[in-house]
């Protein structure tokens, strides 16, 4: 006989069971999409994963997501400004995605639609039992946007896909298929005006020789907390830059799930994270190599200020026949502040026995002999700091080889160094 | 210009005190020679000149333009015309030269109330003194002293003199690492900021320097003193005698 402890449940925990039980039914989905809900509503009546959970360990979502909001259906989103002058803006706003007319060089359907006729349930979740960002999105979103850019395609215009959202609860969902040899840019965009708790999980396929630059930049409110899953194919010698930025919101969780799954394929992941008052951010990858002469690097410039506390786990593992692996991984910090912290999690997992593969992190404070040198140039030193802290992210902005892209993120940056330097 | 009256300096860290009552006026139009051996404290004053936070100053003053300076920060002494050449300028990687010049010209500006300059006037005013120091336009694309010879340090450094104007100018062992051309052209770059609103303070351990920046006075630091003052004809003596005669005399 045994005999259980039940833990009383979180006001979290209680409230995201209740708003399955009130809205599961009427959301839209085929019968295999409602399958598919139930069986995350499920992992969710389980708990949110505390620190005693291997996954979340660095991130108590038990203890950080204290408080679910309700729905709020009357809340209503405006279309924001394209973070680059003209792009194409695909909006859902408050978790409902907008009429946008057919865009130029691409098929694009809601995701409502393929809910509803069933052609999305395989992307629904959970892909295992920590997959608590998937769960919570899969027992609730109802819309988003769903993208096919066909093979050879060239997408000269970034595409925006702008989540915007004004309070309660928003899960969103968005889809892209990108055709082989084709070449786009992505923008995923996580903003709002209100304290929300919001779940955004995307599924990218990259196709055979295509070349891709996906940016992720959350932008929340202070009081919102993000939830974000990414989740890719990359397949034989196509290339894949996946930029994330985390700005705001008081709680992040960004999954990115990438498996290099084609022959010669790479994957460069890039991140800045700034972090100031007391949120808490926390990038968490897993990257598999699946085939052979693959490669991939990542790096992160992760700048703390105030009591913030940031995260990065990266596992990377290597299948037993991708030999000529060749992986590279660095997370450095910038701590600008005694009461800040980071957190970096490394893991390699190799079974093949002809890889290269390195990981290293760092954490430093600004050099007092840098800051001395440029105020005796008459730099005062708030202006003096701020081209210190920038120095230490801009280099991983300025690879990205797209000027408009570059000069966009640099002008947010220097916006958060006006408030936070 | 300047004074420094009595000024006694030390290691904030560890409380070692390496200036014991320093005393020197420059007037303005005045270039000024310290020298000294090794270790007699010349880098030190440079550098509590300038404002370094490492160095605590616990007696005495430091009068410029007839006010103290020993509480502003270095931002704020430099603002007010005080312009320290480095004897190890720092590489700073991630910081472009060009944006560095753009930020510095134009907070001395704003602080002296001129209007900020625009990039082609900016860009104009940067070639021309490049011009002059011999240097390349190329070496202004890379980050800051990144990747420089030793030279190319100097150079840029006067460079930045030129370009900010300064009221006083304070040349830590600029001659140390240059060949006899560079150390020419550096001193050329020297010479042509004469002028009689302002003064040069040129430290160094070697009369060669001296030959090319001819000196008005000259003083011998030794043990964070002032042991002797003279006039252009002293350097000549130590270079011929060294400092071992003054130093007997001193103790």
């Amino acid at each position: 006989m045994n005999v259980q402890t039940q833990i009383k449940r979180t006001a979290a925990e209680d409230a995201l069971i209740e708003a399955f039980a009130e809205r599961g039914t009427s959301l839209p989905g085929s019968a295999s999409v409602a399958e598919k809900r139930n069986q995350a509503a499920r992992l969710l009546e389980q708990g949110l994963p505390s620190r005693k959970v291997e996954a979340w360990h660095y991130t108590d979502l038990r203890r950080l997501l204290s408080s679910v909001p309700a729905f709020d259906p009357t809340a209503t989103a405006s279309q924001k400004e394209p973070l680059i002058a003209g792009s194409t803006v695909l909006p859902v706003l408050n978790g409902v995605a907008g009429a946008v007319k057919a865009p130029e060089g691409f098929a694009l359907s809601s995701v409502a639609d393929k809910l509803a006729d069933g052609s999305l349930a395989p992307l629904l979740g959970p892909v295992d039992k920590d997959d608590t960002v998937s769960a919570i999105n899969s027992a609730f979103a109802a819309d988003g946007f769903a993208l096919d850019i066909p093979a050879g395609a060239r997408l000269d215009i970034p595409v925006e896909l702008q989540n915007v959202q004004a309070g309660g609860q928003v899960h969103t969902r968005f889809a892209a298929r990108v055709g082989e040899g084709a070449n786009a840019t992505v923008i995923e965009r996580q903003m709002g005006d209100a304290d929300a708790l919001v779940s955004s999980v995307s599924h990218l396929e990259v196709g055979d020789g295509a070349d891709v630059l996906w940016l992720i930049v959350q932008d929340q409110p202070e009081g919102a907390s993000h939830l974000g899953q990414i989740n890719v194919r990359i397949g034989k010698n196509a290339k894949l830059t996946l930029f994330v930025m985390n700005i705001g919101a008081k709680l992040t969780r960004q999954e990115v799930r990438v498996v290099a799954e084609g022959e010669g394929s790479e994957f460069r992941l890039r991140g800045v994270n700034l972090l100031s008052g007391q949120t808490h951010c926390d990038v968490t990858m897993i990257l598999d190599h699946a085939a052979p002469a693959t490669a991939s690097t990542e790096i992160l410039r992760n700048v703390v200020t105030d009591k913030a506390e940031g995260v990065f786990q990266g596992q990377i593992r290597v299948a037993r026949d991708a030999q000529k692996t060749d992986a590279k991984m660095s997370c450095n910090t910038l701590l600008l502040s005694d009461e800040g912290s980071f957190s970096a999690k490394p893991e390699l997992e190799i079974f093949a026995d002809d890889v290269a593969c390195g990981h290293g992190a760092t954490v430093t404070e600004i050099e007092q002999d840098h800051l001395f040198y440029l105020m005796a140039r008459g730099i005062d030193e708030k202006t003096a700091r701020g081209l210190l802290v920038k120095a230490f992210v801009a280099e991983v902005i300025e690879e990205l080889e797209n000027e408009a892209v570059v000069e966009a993120l640099e002008a947010r940056l220097d916006a958060w160094f006006a408030e936070h330097g | 210009m300047l004074e420094i009256k009595n000024l006694h300096a030390r290691i904030a860290e560890d409380g070692t005190e390496i200036l014991r009552g320093v005393n020197l006026s420059v007037k303005p139009g005045e270039m000024t020679a310290i020298m000294g051996p090794n270790g007699s404290g010349k880098s030190t004053l440079s550098y509590v000149l300038a404002g370094r936070e490492d160095y605590e100053v616990t007696e005495g003053d430091i009068l410029f333009n007839g006010e103290s300076i020993l509480e502003m920060d270095p931002a704020e002494r430099a603002a007010a015309g005080l312009f320290l050449a480095f004897q190890y300028p720092m590489e700073i990687p991630g910081v472009a030269t060009m944006e560095f010049l753009k930020v510095a010209m134009n907070a001395q500006r704003k602080a002296r109330g001129l209007d900020e300059l625009k990039i082609p006037e900016l860009m104009k005013r940067v070639r021309a003194a490049a011009d002059e120091l011999d240097m390349d336009m190329s070496m202004l694309k890379r980050p800051l002293n990144v990747g420089f010879s030793g030279g190319e340090k100097k150079r840029a450094e006067i460079l930045q003199m030129k370009l900010l104007e300064p009221a006083l100018c304070v040349l830590d062992e600029t001659d140390s690492g240059l060949d006899i051309d560079a150390l020419k052209i550096v001193s050329d770059g020297v010479n042509a900021l004469r002028s009689p609103d302002r003064s040069v303070v040129v430290i160094t351990h070697y009369q060669r320097l001296l030959d090319y920046i001819v000196p008005d006075s000259v003083h011998v630091l030794y043990k964070g003193r002032v042991i002797k003052s003279g006039e252009k004809e002293l350097a000549q003596e130590l270079e011929k005698n060294g400092y071992a005669g003054l130093v007997g005399e001193a103790a």
